[in-house]
């Protein structure tokens, strides 16, 4: 089932209408190539203002859209092939983490990613991308196995949140994820993370510890849920909309700060209306960032990745 | 949240004001009224059920430290509101009201039982001791004068997670103090980490768990998801002492849980492992 949101309505009645006439000339071998012409015009021009307006939480659900292109749909496009890998060599192996090994033009690279499920099914088998401790654990092993062979790490980060169930509390995840942010820092090869949808937090940040981080346009980066947020500030989780504004979670509010080094333009209404465009571009910034990358030395590496996240934060000295 | 906190008796009640309301609190745990001089001699801990309630950062640093020993550093870096959060602003001046303290964090040098180290305290009374810009700004750099100075470093979290108001730059936070427990890591400098109630979320799934000894305060609350969200998203019924030091302890996430009186001294006798004494 398709998934339509409220500002999307337009658009898609648009749509409706142009795949119609495109029927009609299809079935009928009339010709209503003019019609559709305008109607794809006057489509554009309503994606542009509606885009151009986009509030946080517009994004927000954007970023959490069900027909938005998960890491496996990057991953498909943007890698010759991949293997993947299963399991953390402790406990299991988890299906809201993703990884193994891939091509990029032919030069093999690490990769790891968090996977939402599309249908229901699939959606409980990778927990709606809310990785366990054997998820994060099995990241480690696969960065470790990177490092160990040189090459370099590619995750794509997806996520509401680390799952917070009893399990995951049992196993760790707290431990998991804090580990995760020790051995990345001083990881040997160069990770690129890219925050292709939900950046849920802790749960998130896991595997996004890395030498650049990029991020799509319409996908979102923040220490909370705006629904959470709002539930703490006003007790109400239904001004989660004025949340997210105030929790400036959006893609350039994060590479305002500096956590972010640049911002992916998305196909225009969205990845999800053109996957295969989105997946080209994600492609293209990954081959300009990794080159330089590998060329620098592992001492170099290393402490730009740590002065990287040595300087983030914002704080006063006090004068008195 | 609030749970651990002893409560006083109304001080607009009886003529010798000081005196009279001040003689009794309350116990969290069992509800029993205590006299005052002996729940403070006993270190804020129950006479009766052993409660352990919590203890602000100059009280914990009293604790440890030898007496005159501790001279704080980084005083000066204090929260900013980098995102001109709503009520940000107030809840700062209300939490250095609250904790006499301008940081939820406080840092430093002192000897314990004549060991030197360095020392860092989070204060729950500020703003339930969450780490923003500031208190990771502050662990940081408790950890690399630590690595500079080559000495043990001691951190006892207090604190409900990454602070909100500072969005992403709190995420941020844990990233940093992971960097820099990395380093202390990597060249071999003792870092025992002390979890005290409560320890959760984003200070938990950071700095707080990547001790080379990790150590607990008895009843603790320590967990990585608000129990609201934890019990929220259980399939499997949460354990009677879920998110207690004594659960982490059953499964492996903490070393020893040791009672407020006797961590001084286990402090120090870790501390004498690493350093040889
Ligand atoms: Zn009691």
């Amino acid at each position: 089932m398709r998934t339509i949101l409220d500002f999307e309505k337009p658009i898609a009645e648009l749509d409706a209408n142009i795949e119609a006439l495109k029927r009609i000339t299809a079935e009928q071998g009339i010709d209503k190539s003019e019609q559709i012409a305008a109607l794809e015009r006057d489509r554009e021009r309503l994606l542009r203002e509606i885009f151009r307006n986009l509030t946080p939480w517009d994004r927000t659900l954007l970023a959490r859209h069900p027909q938005r292109p998960y890491a496996l749909d990057y991953i498909r496009v943007i890698f010759d092939d991949f293997i993947e890998l299963h399991g953390d060599r402790q406990f299991g192996d988890d299906g809201a983490i993703i990884g193994g090994m891939a091509w990029l033009n032919e030069k093999p690279v690490m990769v790891i990613g968090q996977q939402k499920g599309r249908d229901l099914k699939e959606r409980q088998r990778r927990n709606f991308g809310m990785a366990k401790p054997e998820g994060y654990r099995k990241a480690l092993r696969l960065m470790h196995l990177a490092q160990k062979f040189g090459r370099p790490v590619i995750t794509f980060v997806d996520t509401p949140a680390a799952d917070p169930g009893v399990e995951s509390e049992s196993r760790g995840i707290s431990e998991a994820i804090a580990r995760n942010l020790r051995e990345m820092i001083m990881l040997k090869v160069p990770i690129v993370s890219i925050v292709i949808g939900e950046g849920g937090s802790g749960g998130a940040l896991g595997i996004a510890v890395a030498d650049r981080v990029l991020m799509l346009e319409y996908a979102i980066y923040s220490v909370i849920p705006p629904e959470g947020c709002a539930a703490i500030l006003w007790r109400d989780p239904k001004r989660a909309p004025e949340a997210a504004e105030a929790l400036k979670l959006t893609a350039h509010d994060a590479q305002r700060f500096g956590v972010v080094d640049e911002v992916i333009e998305e196909p225009l209404g969205g990845a999800h209306r053109d996957p295969l465009a989105a997946a080209q571009t994600v492609k293209e910034a990954l081959l300009r960032h990794l080159p330089p990358l590998q060329k620098l030395s592992v001492g170099k590496l290393r402490e730009s990745r740590y002065e990287r996240y040595r300087n983030l934060g914002m704080w006063h000295i006090a004068t008195e | 949240m609030q749970r651990g906190w002893f409560v006083r008796r109304s001080r607009t009640e009886g003529l010798a004001i000081d005196e009279m309301n001040d003689a009794w609190v309350k116990c969290n745990g069992c509800q029993q009224i205590l006299f005052a001089r002996d729940f403070e001699r006993n270190l804020k801990v129950c006479p009766r059920c052993g409660h352990h309630h919590r203890l602000s950062a100059r009280e914990r640093i009293e604790l440890l430290a030898d007496p005159a020993t501790f001279v704080e550093r980084d005083a000066e870096v204090v929260s900013a509101d980098p995102l001109g959060f709503p009520e940000y602003a107030d809840k700062l001046s209300k939490g250095r009201a609250n904790s006499g303290l301008p940081e939820a964090m406080v840092s430093g040098t002192c000897t314990l039982s004549g060991i030197p180290i360095v020392l860092a305290v989070a204060d729950f009374a500020f703003m339930g001791g969450s780490m923003g810009s500031a208190v990771g700004e502050k662990v940081a750099r408790a950890m690399e004068y630590a690595l500079e100075q080559r000495l043990p470093i001691v951190i006892c979290s207090c604190s409900g997670g990454a602070r909100m108001q500072e969005g992403l730059l709190s995420l941020m936070q844990m990233a940093k103090t992971c960097a820099a427990a990395a380093k202390l890591h990597e060249i071999g400098i003792p870092y025992i980490s002390v979890l005290t109630d409560p320890t959760m979320a984003g200070v938990l799934a950071s700095y707080a768990s990547v001790g080379d000894v990790v150590i607990a305060e008895p009843g603790a609350l320590i967990g990585f998801a608000g129990q609201r969200v934890a019990q929220q998203a259980q399939v499997v019924k949460p354990p009677p002492n879920f998110q207690t030091a004594e659960f982490q302890l059953e499964h492996g996430m903490v070393d020893i849980v040791v009672p407020r009186k006797e961590l001084k001294h286990t402090l120090q006798r870790i501390l004498r492992f690493f350093t040889g004494g």
